[in-house]
């Protein structure tokens, strides 16, 4: 076959191309032809097809996710926004906190193992670039029905790949969420959430500027694993009668990422680096054109130099490969050499393949040949752009109208028994202990707060004890019943998470998991997540600082539940402050936190008790959200509380829990007057937590509720070795232990 | 000062907890590379966890050939305290500084908890400010933890009480006769799975500071000695 380079496609515009293979649209593709006025090259086909797809380009959601700059709150904390690998938050005394989730959702159905271990691989690379250490890793998961058999094969690898990837990165797991639901049989959802940490002048760009200076690719050879991965994988729908895709899944080395991790750091230590780009989706095609585009000038690169794991691959399969374990710095040439030595110290291997320039275009040559000359912009960041029809579901009215609220309660306190059983028991609500503890915790010897807390969180000044801390979390079921009111619940339930542990929310990331964009519906529920998002961040005062959008996960024509994931990061000024969710001290009272409505539509106790999914999901009511992360906070760092649990899913009854099971400490509950003890125990009204608050501070705190029109109810005090629930049942610790414990190995093990 | 040297080879994890850990202790840390052959006049080395050359071949095996573990084993000959703690343990016993080896978990997964552990054998260089038969808390995480001997071997690490840690209440890994760490006869080699440096602050985890005395057991011995 001839080469098909730039001359050679100048000359040949009638030349068949396999643009609809490589996911592209008749239209895009005209598109191409219209930037480069010829045909494209091979190898720029490639490029275009991989950078114009969803999950590079976001086409699809462009135009929604730009509330979240039209409606930021104002805030000194930002220091880098959306738009770079991740975004970076000032979190006081100099350190500068970067955070991010991405989703790794398609790998990760097709090869379970290989899909999370890269995902993983994949965020851990983009907080590097930005310049910082990773400190800490959260995965939140979604999978289908716990008893389902293809969950048995999904879940292990998953976790498995994330547990063999990131223990060997040295990076503590310190949370994420295991969440079953039928509607992510064939679409699993596997996010990963990654911190990082630096100091504000350390803060690099994915930027390549300075004609003369040297582009080095360094890390792994490259190879012909995750070829197309992006543009086929991430961006169509899985349909049961095309060809196994197996082989567009990559497969990743750990160890090799920890010595990139290493070096890479070291090289930032010693100033050598100008710019700096990881390879993600789209390998080489996307980290030459983002620098390129991002940077002042052109650039050329020569494949010829990239070292090759497989030497018959051709030149488009060496753009589009999507190996992993590599990066792209920029280099001034005097500091080449000293790169490249620490390069070597590490054992990874660093080659200079190509140059910025100060044209405009990015060249690319193999063999001699010209193979690629476009203008980088229009490769990475002036890609088609959408916007797609949108409708609000035919269904939806019918699902709100199906009121849970309605549905059959516990005739006595016997039945009662038996679902708040059924409740801890369940696959949702059981204890995830089998799975987090396949994770290292406790490496780095800063983690503070890990699963099952409310939040993580880590230490990053051993002198100062600064910390900050994380939380994801996001409820399918909610987003189902109202996207919009979904995502803020989501937003308020990891803002609380965070408040609860005692630290301040500052800045939120995202990933938005959904169905098809070509389905109005689909793309409706979209639009009112991203728009309930952006509102609730401005009324919060916490801002987008990036994030991921995941689209396709669907099967045939029925999509996921619209799954907002909203991660909070947060800051303590000192570390042993912290508030843990275990009751651990006899004699402390219980204060219940908010007000608690009859509120069951979305309700894990209507999923467990009745498979039932309908009516409307708790109300949102941010400025409470705000004022009870205050009190938490301010309880916290004054010795108010020694234990907070925010209440979710399950409600009162399983946030009691809990706190109970880790501590190992009973409770005794007495059902206020005129409350009904079904509702209090199994509504998941939003904004409310449960404290543990030491007699002799009783006052103190209560004042300060009452002093600032908090909602605190005395419902009872940690003692003995049950949960008692005056007047209605009691329930042994050993007893709870047992079904909370259980459910997990039992289906999965 | 004394000075206790902590290695780091391509894929070590712990050796920066490590570090702190001797800080924390009260003596010097100093960094050792594995390239090196120089232990810069350490009076101890610390080999710390995590994933040496990725586990690649079989943990352990490629570390034990490195340059620096060629002038570590001649000097734990000569009497040096040395300390292997899990991927540590693991290229100990590649090098036959200890006996026996590390198979997979039994469970074949990733194991990380809060272990509790007996104190069996108090006299060695790093057990020195533990009593024989007092338990402990500390963090244990490893898939190829499932210390494995001969029978014979085993009854002569029984016999010589170079067993120095056992596992108590639940064995994570399947390991034989519930050993967590061994020593050799002088004493001045030890290893074990679980991670006393990551048991050195109140703060950290929930484990306490239950690990502290594997490193202020060594301080006492350097500085009397």
């Amino acid at each position: 076959m001839t080469l098909d380079t730039v001359a050679h496609a100048a000359k040949t515009p009638d030349t068949e191309q396999p643009w609809a293979e490589l996911g592209l649209k008749k239209d895009e593709y005209e598109r191409v032809r219209e930037i480069l006025g010829r045909r494209p090259t091979g190898a720029e086909l490639a490029m275009y097809s991989v950078m114009w797809s969803e999950h590079c380009s976001y086409k699809s959601s462009k135009v929604h996710l730009r509330q979240f700059g039209e409606k930021a709150p104002e805030t000194d904390a930002l220091l880098v926004g959306i738009g770079e690998n991740a975004g970076v938050v000032d979190v006081g005394q100099g350190y500068a906190v970067t955070f991010k989730v991405e989703s790794h959702n398609h790998p990760s159905y097709v090869e379970p193992y290989q899909g999370a271990a890269t995902g993983i691989g994949g965020i851990v690379r983009d907080i590097i670039a930005m310049g910082a250490r990773p400190v800490a890793v959260v995965d939140p998961l979604r999978f289908g029905a716990a008893d389902h058999p293809d969950t048995k094969r999904v879940l292990p690898g998953v976790v498995s790949g994330i547990g063999g990837y990131g223990n060997c990165l040295g990076l503590p797991n310190i949370g994420g969420e295991v969440v079953f639901d039928a509607c992510y049989q064939g679409n699993p959802l596997v996010n990963a959430g990654c911190i990082g940490v630096m100091k504000h002048e350390d803060i690099h760009l994915a930027k390549a500027s300075g004609a003369g200076n040297k582009v080095i690719l360094y890390g792994a050879r490259t190879g012909g694993d995750g070829i197309g991965g992006a543009s086929i994988l991430a961006s169509e729908t899985f349909d049961d009668a095309k060809p196994s895709k197996r082989p567009a899944v990559q497969v990743g080395d750990p160890f090799q990422e920890k010595l990139l991790i290493e070096c890479t750091l070291e090289a930032y230590a010693e100033k050598l680096v100008v710019g700096i780009q990881d390879f993600g989706a789209a390998g080489l095609s996307c980290a030459t054109s983002e620098l390129a585009s991002n940077g002042s000038g052109g650039m050329t690169v020569t494949l010829d130099d990239v070292p090759l794991r497989d030497s018959t691959l051709s030149p488009e399969e060496i753009l589009m490969s999507e190996s992993q374990e590599r990066m792209c710095a920029v280099v001034e040439p005097e500091k080449v050499a000293r790169f490249l030595e620490i390069c070597e110290k590490w054992d990874v291997i660093a080659t200079v393949v190509g140059e910025v320039t100060d044209g405009d275009r990015l060249e690319i040559f193999w063999r001699g040949e010209k193979i690629v000359d476009v203008d980088p912009r229009t490769v990475a960041h002036e890609g088609p752009v959408y916007e797609r029809p949108l409708a609000r579901p035919s269904w939806q009215d019918a699902l709100q109208a199906d009121d849970a609220n309605k549905l059959a309660r516990p005739a006595d306190a016997d039945e009662l028994r038996a679902q708040v059983l059924r409740l801890v028991s369940s696959p949702n609500q059981a204890s995830k202990a089998w799975i987090t503890d396949q994770y290292d915790r406790f490496v780095q010897g800063n983690t503070v707060l890990a699963q099952p807390e409310d939040s993580g969180m880590v230490r990053i000044d051993e002198e100062t004890n600064l910390g900050v801390a994380l939380a994801t979390d996001g409820n399918g079921r909610f987003a189902k019943l109202d996207p919009y009111a979904g995502a803020q619940l989501a937003l308020a339930e990891a803002y609380r998470n965070v408040a609860t542990s005692g630290a301040k929310p500052l800045a939120v990331s995202d990933c938005l998991n959904f169905g098809s964009p070509e389905d109005p519906a689909v793309m409706w529920q979209f639009s009112e997540a991203v728009r309930g998002l952006a509102d609730g961040c401005l009324q919060l005062g916490t801002p987008v600082t990036g994030g991921n959008v995941s689209l396709y996960n669907q099967t045939g024509d029925v999509a996921i539940h619209p799954t907002p994931v909203v991660a909070v990061l947060g800051v303590i000024d000192d570390v042993t402050r912290r508030t843990p969710v275990a009751f651990a001290d006899e004699g402390h009272l219980i204060y219940l936190l908010g007000d608690t409505e009859e509120e069951l539509g979305g309700s894990a106790w209507s999923q467990v008790v009745h498979d039932h999914l309908g009516g409307l999901p708790p109300k949102v009511d941010l400025e409470r959200e705000r004022l009870l992360a205050e009190i938490l906070i301010s309880a916290s760092r004054d010795g108010m509380v020694d234990a907070a649990h925010d209440l979710s899913d399950g409600g009162l009854i399983q946030a009691l829990t809990e706190s109970c099971l880790q501590g190992g400490k009973g409770a005794r509950v007495v059902v206020p007057d005129g409350a009904d003890p079904f509702v209090l125990l199994f509504s998941e009204s939003a904004g409310r937590a449960i404290v543990a608050v030491p007699r002799s501070e009783e006052l103190r705190f209560t004042d300060m509720c009452g002093a600032r029109g908090l909602p605190a109810t005395r419902i009872g005090v940690i003692d003995g070795e049950e949960i008692d629930v005056q007047g209605q049942f009691s329930i042994p610790l050993s007893e709870l232990k047992d079904a909370h414990e259980a459910t997990i190995p039992n289906l999965i093990a | 000062m004394t000075r206790i040297g902590v290695v780091t080879f391509p894929g070590t994890l712990d050796d920066r907890d490590t570090q702190r850990a001797v800080r924390v202790a009260g003596a010097e840390a100093v960094p050792l590379w594995h390239r090196d052959k120089d232990l810069k006049q350490v009076d101890a080395v610390v080999l710390p966890g995590g994933f040496s050359y990725g586990d690649y071949l079989r943990a352990g095996a490629i570390s034990r050939f490195s340059p620096v573990m060629e002038t570590v084993i001649e000097q734990a000959r000569g009497g040096m305290p040395v300390l292997g703690i899990c991927n540590g343990f693991q290229v100990l016993t590649e090098s036959h500084l200890l006996p026996g080896a590390m198979l997979r978990n039994e469970s074949l997964h990733f194991v990380c908890r809060e272990q509790k552990l007996r104190v069996e054998n108090a006299g060695t260089a790093w057990t020195a400010d533990y009593s024989a038969g007092q338990e402990i808390h500390i963090p244990l995480k490893n898939i190829d933890g499932r210390y494995t001997a001969d029978e014979r071997t085993l009854d002569m690490l029984e016999a010589e009480g170079r067993v120095a840690f056992r596992y108590l209440d639940v064995n994570p890994n399947g390991s034989q006769r519930d050993i967590a760490g061994i020593t050799n006869e002088a004493g001045n080699v030890v290893g074990l799975m679980p991670h006393p440096e990551h048991a050195v602050e109140p703060l950290i985890g929930t484990a306490g500071t239950d690990g502290l005395g594997f490193f202020t057991s060594i301080l006492k011995k350097l500085v009397a000695a």
